[in-house]
C-alpha cells in the first residue's frame, strides 16, 4: 500500500465531492477547520504541559502566557464553536426538512470566525498580548505590560468571532421560522412555544391535572429545541463579549490619544460580574444545552426510537435557560466584596441545579439507549458513552468547587482547569462531537466513503478517553495539593503530577493525529480540497436524492 | 478541621466517585450490546423521579455539609459580627505585596486575624501557602474595594504569600517567602478562650 497515494486519493477513491450539495459542503468546511484548530489547541496545550515539567529554554513567561491566552480561544471558538455550528447548520434544515435560510451566511460564518481566531492567535504570537481568557479589568488595558497593537489585534479578532456567532444565530432562527417557497405557512406561536420547551412544560402540567396533553406532536423535534435554546445563550454571550471588546478598544484609544481617563473609572468588580454573566452563558448555558441536545439526537439516531421521558427533557431545557442566566456568581465566591447573598443564591444554590439538569440529560440518554438493547458498539455509540462519562465526571467536580467552603481552597487551582473543565471539554464535549461526526459522516458524504481503518478509530477512542481523563485527574490532584492554574512553576514543585499529566497530554495529541490520519486516508486530500470548491448542485437541496435512497436501502 | 483535612477528604471522596462512575459506564457499555432476557423494565418514571430527588439532595446537601464541617464558611458569612484580635492592612501595587510589618510576621494560634488587602492597580490574588506548597486559603483582590478575610490559625508553621490570580506575566513571580509565622503556645491558645 502506498501511503502517499492513499492520502491523496483516499480510501476506495475517497470522497466524491462533485455530488455534494452546498449545505453538505459548508458543513464539512466548518468541521474540517474546527478539527485543524483542535490540533493547534492540542499542540499549544502540549507546549504548556512540557513547560510545567521542564521549562523550555526559549519560552519566556510572556510567551508562555500568550500561549495560555490563545489556547482556550483557539480551542473553544476556533474548534468547538465551528464544529458545533457546522453540525447545527446542517441538522436544523435536515431535521426540519427544509432548506437552510442562507448558504451565504453559513459560509460567511466559518470564514470570519476562522479569521478572528487567527488574529487572536497572532496578537499573542507577535506581541505576546496575554490578558488571558478571563480578561479581568483592568489587565487588558495595562499597557505598561502589553503592547497596544497586540490589544487592537486581539479585540478585532474576538469581535470577528462574535460577529460570526451572531451570523450563525440569525441563520438558525431564520431557518426555523421561515417558510420556503411552495410550502404551507407554519404559524409562529406553536413554533415559539416549542422552541423554548414551553409545550413540554404544559404537557406535564396537564398530565398532573389529569387533562389531555397540551400538544401530542410538538412542531419542533427535541434536538431543534435544544439548538434553538442554546442559541439564546450564544446570542447574549456574544453581546456581552462584544461590549467588553468595545470597552477595551475605548481604553486603547484613551491611551493612544491621551484622553486622560483612568482605568479605575470602570469598577473592576462590576465588570467582573457582567463579564462572567456573559461568559458563563457559554460554559453553563451553552455547552450543557448543546451537549444535552446532541445526546438526545444521537440517542434517537442510534436507537431509532423516541426519547424516554420526552416532555421532561423539553421542560428541563426551559429550566436550564433560566438557570444558566443566574449562576455566574460561582466565579466570584472568593471575591470578598461580592455580596454574600449573591454567593449563596446564585453561586451555590442555583448552580447546584446544573447537577440536576445535566444529571437528567444523562439519565434520559442512557435509558433511551438501554431500552433499545441490544445495540452494536459502533463508533458513534462508543464516543457518545465517552461523552456521557466525561460530563458525569466533570459536572460534580464543578459543583464541588461552587461551594463557599471548597472554593476557598480550589479557586484558581489546577483542580478547576483539570478535573472540571478539561474533562468537560475534552472528554465530555469533544467525544460527543466525535460521535456526531461519525454519525453524520455517511449523510454528509452521500455514503461515498468508507472509513479507512476501524482499528485506528479504536486507537483514537482509547487514547483520547484515557488521555483526557488521566490528564484531568493528575492536574486535579496537583490542584488539590496547591498548584495554581495560570501560573508557571520552575522549581519542579509539582513534578510528581506534571509528568503523568504530560504523558496523558501526549496521548491526547497522538489520538488527534491518528484520527486526522484516518479521516484524511478515508476522504483523501483531493476530496478535502474539493470540499472548498463551489458546489454545482441546487442550493435548496439538503441531501441529494440518490444518497437518501441509499440510506433507506 | 484544617484545610489539609478538607483537601484530603476531597481527594478520597472524588477518587471513589470517579472510579464508581467509570465502572458504571463500563458495565453499561458491556451490557448494552447483550440481548436482554426480557423487555420488561424497572426503569419507570418512578425510578426517574427518585433519581432526581437524590440529585437535589446531593446538590443541596454538599453546601449544608460544608457549612457545618468547614469552619471558615461560618467565619465568612458572619464576618460582620466577629471582632478580630489583629488586623493586617496589606497593599498590592506594581506586582508587589507591601506588608504592614517586617516579615516574618508572628501570629499566635487561635488569634482571629483579619487580612485586609487593597490593590492599587490590577486584580490580584492573596493566597497563603505552606512550605510544601499546599494552600491554607486564598481570596481575590479586586482593585477599588476592600478585600477582607478572617482567619484563625490552628497549625504551627511558616507560610508564604503568593498571588493566586493572574495579573500579567509578572504575576507568577509575586511571592513573599516566610511572610507569616504561626506559633502555638499552649497557654496562649487556651487563654484566648474562644
Ligand atoms: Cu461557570
Amino acid at each position: 500500500m502506498n501511503i502517499k497515494e492513499l492520502l491523496i486519493n483516499g480510501n476506495n477513491g475517497g470522497l466524491d465531492h462533485s455530488g455534494l450539495s452546498p449545505l453538505q459542503k459548508v458543513t464539512l468546511r466548518f468541521v474540517v477547520i474546527g478539527l485543524i484548530f483542535y490540533g493547534v489547541a492540542a499542540i499549544e496545550g502540549m507546549i504548556m504541559r512540557v513547560h510545567e515539567i521542564k521549562p523550555v529554554p526559549l519560552l519566556s513567561d510572556e510567551h508562555f502566557f500568550a500561549i495560555m491566552t490563545a489556547h482556550p480561544i483557539v480551542g473553544i471558538f476556533g474548534s468547538t464553536y465551528l464544529i458545533v455550528f457546522g453540525a447545527f447548520t446542517f441538522l436544523v434544515p435536515y431535521l426540519m426538512k427544509k432548506p437552510v435560510f442562507s448558504i451565504k451566511i453559513a459560509n460567511f460564518t466559518w470564514g470570519i470566525m476562522t479569521l478572528g481566531t487567527v488574529l487572536v492567535w497572532l496578537s499573542g504570537f507577535i506581541y505576546h498580548y496575554a490578558p488571558l481568557y478571563t480578561i479581568y479589568w483592568p489587565l487588558p488595558v495595562d499597557f505598561s505590560q502589553f503592547h497596544i497593537a497586540g490589544g487592537i489585534i486581539f479585540v478585532i479578532g474576538v469581535a470577528l468571532i462574535m460577529i460570526g456567532t451572531l451570523a450563525f444565530i440569525v441563520n438558525t432562527y431564520a431557518t426555523v421560522f421561515y417558510t420556503p417557497k411552495g410550502q404551507k405557512k407554519q404559524p409562529i406561536k406553536p413554533l415559539l412555544m416549542s422552541a423554548f420547551g414551553i409545550d413540554g412544560l404544559l404537557n406535564i402540567i396537564n398530565k398532573i391535572r389529569g387533562k389531555e396533553p397540551y400538544i401530542k406532536d410538538p412542531p419542533l423535534s427535541l434536538p431543534i429545541v435544544a439548538i434553538f435554546r442554546g442559541t439564546v445563550d450564544t446570542f447574549l454571550d456574544a453581546l456581552v463579549i462584544l461590549t467588553a471588546g468595545l470597552l477595551i478598544l475605548f481604553f486603547i484609544f484613551n491611551n493612544l490619544f491621551q484622553w486622560g481617563l483612568h482605568y479605575h473609572s470602570v469598577d473592576a468588580l462590576l465588570y467582573k460580574n457582567i463579564f462572567w454573566w456573559g461568559l458563563d452563558l457559554i460554559a453553563d448555558g451553552l455547552v450543557l444545552i448543546y451537549v444535552a441536545g446532541t445526546w438526545y439526537l444521537l440517542a434517537m439516531l442510534i436507537t431509532g426510537r423516541n426519547l424516554f421521558m420526552q416532555n421532561i427533557a423539553r421542560a428541563a431545557l426551559l429550566l436550564e435557560l433560566i438557570v444558566s442566566w443566574a449562576v455566574w456568581s460561582h466565579h466570584l465566591l472568593s471575591d470578598q466584596p461580592q455580596p454574600e447573598i449573591m454567593k449563596l443564591a446564585s453561586g451555590e444554590m442555583i448552580t447546584a441545579f446544573e447537577l440536576i439538569t445535566q444529571g437528567l440529560a444523562f439519565f434520559i440518554t442512557l435509558t433511551t439507549l438501554w431500552l433499545a438493547r441490544p445495540l452494536k458498539m459502533s463508533n458513534e455509540l462508543k464516543f457518545l458513552l465517552g461523552g456521557l462519562l466525561g460530563f458525569a465526571l466533570a459536572v460534580p467536580a464543578g459543583i464541588i468547587q461552587a461551594d463557599l467552603g471548597m472554593n476557598r481552597l480550589l479557586h484558581n487551582t489546577q483542580w478547576v482547569a483539570g478535573a472540571h473543565f478539561h474533562v468537560a471539554i475534552l472528554v465530555g464535549l469533544t467525544m460527543t462531537l466525535y460521535s456526531a461526526i461519525y454519525i453524520l459522516l455517511p449523510i454528509l458524504t452521500n455514503n461515498s466513503v468508507k472509513l479507512f481503518s476501524q482499528r485506528l478509530a479504536n486507537w483514537h477512542f482509547w487514547l483520547h478517553l484515557i488521555g483526557g481523563i488521566g490528564m484531568g485527574a493528575f492536574m486535579g490532584m496537583a490542584g488539590i495539593d496547591g498548584m495554581l492554574r495560570r501560573h508557571v512553576y520552575t522549581e519542579g514543585e509539582f513534578m510528581l503530577y506534571m509528568i503523568p499529566a504530560g504523558i496523558c497530554g501526549a496521548m491526547l495529541l497522538a489520538a488527534w493525529v491518528i484520527f486526522m490520519f484516518n479521516i484524511i486516508a478515508t476522504i483523501g486530500i483531493k476530496g478535502l480540497i474539493g470540499i472548498f470548491k463551489p458546489s454545482k448542485i441546487d442550493k435548496e437541496v439538503i441531501v441529494p436524492q440518490p444518497a437518501t435512497a441509499m440510506q433507506k436501502g | 478541621m484544617t484545610s489539609t483535612d478538607v483537601l484530603w477528604a476531597l481527594k478520597i471522596v472524588y477518587t471513589i466517585y470517579a472510579f464508581s462512575i467509570i465502572s458504571f459506564v463500563g458495565w453499561f457499555a458491556y451490557r448494552i450490546t447483550k440481548k436482554p432476557e426480557s423487555y420488561k423494565t424497572w426503569l419507570t418514571p418512578k425510578v426517574f423521579y427518585t433519581y432526581l430527588a437524590i440529585l437535589v439532595m446531593i446538590g443541596v446537601g454538599i453546601h449544608i455539609l460544608t457549612y457545618n464541617k468547614i469552619p471558615w464558611v461560618a467565619w465568612e458569612l458572619k464576618k460582620h459580627k466577629i471582632k478580630p484580635d489583629r488586623v493586617f492592612n496589606i497593599t498590592v501595587e506594581n506586582h508587589q505585596f507591601i506588608l504592614p510589618e517586617e516579615t516574618p510576621i508572628t501570629i499566635k494560634c487561635g488569634e482571629v486575624v483579619k487580612f485586609n488587602v487593597v490593590s492599587r492597580d490590577l486584580t490580584y490574588g492573596f493566597g497563603l501557602f505552606r512550605p510544601d506548597n499546599t494552600m491554607v486559603f486564598q481570596m481575590q483582590v479586586v482593585p477599588g474595594h476592600n478585600n477582607e478575610l478572617l482567619w484563625q490559625f490552628h497549625e504551627e508553621g511558616s507560610f508564604y504569600v503568593l498571588s493566586t490570580e493572574y495579573s500579567g506575566p509578572k504575576g507568577a513571580r509575586m511571592r513573599v517567602p516566610d511572610a507569616f509565622k504561626v506559633v502555638c503556645n499552649k497557654n496562649v491558645s487556651m487563654g484566648v478562650g474562644r
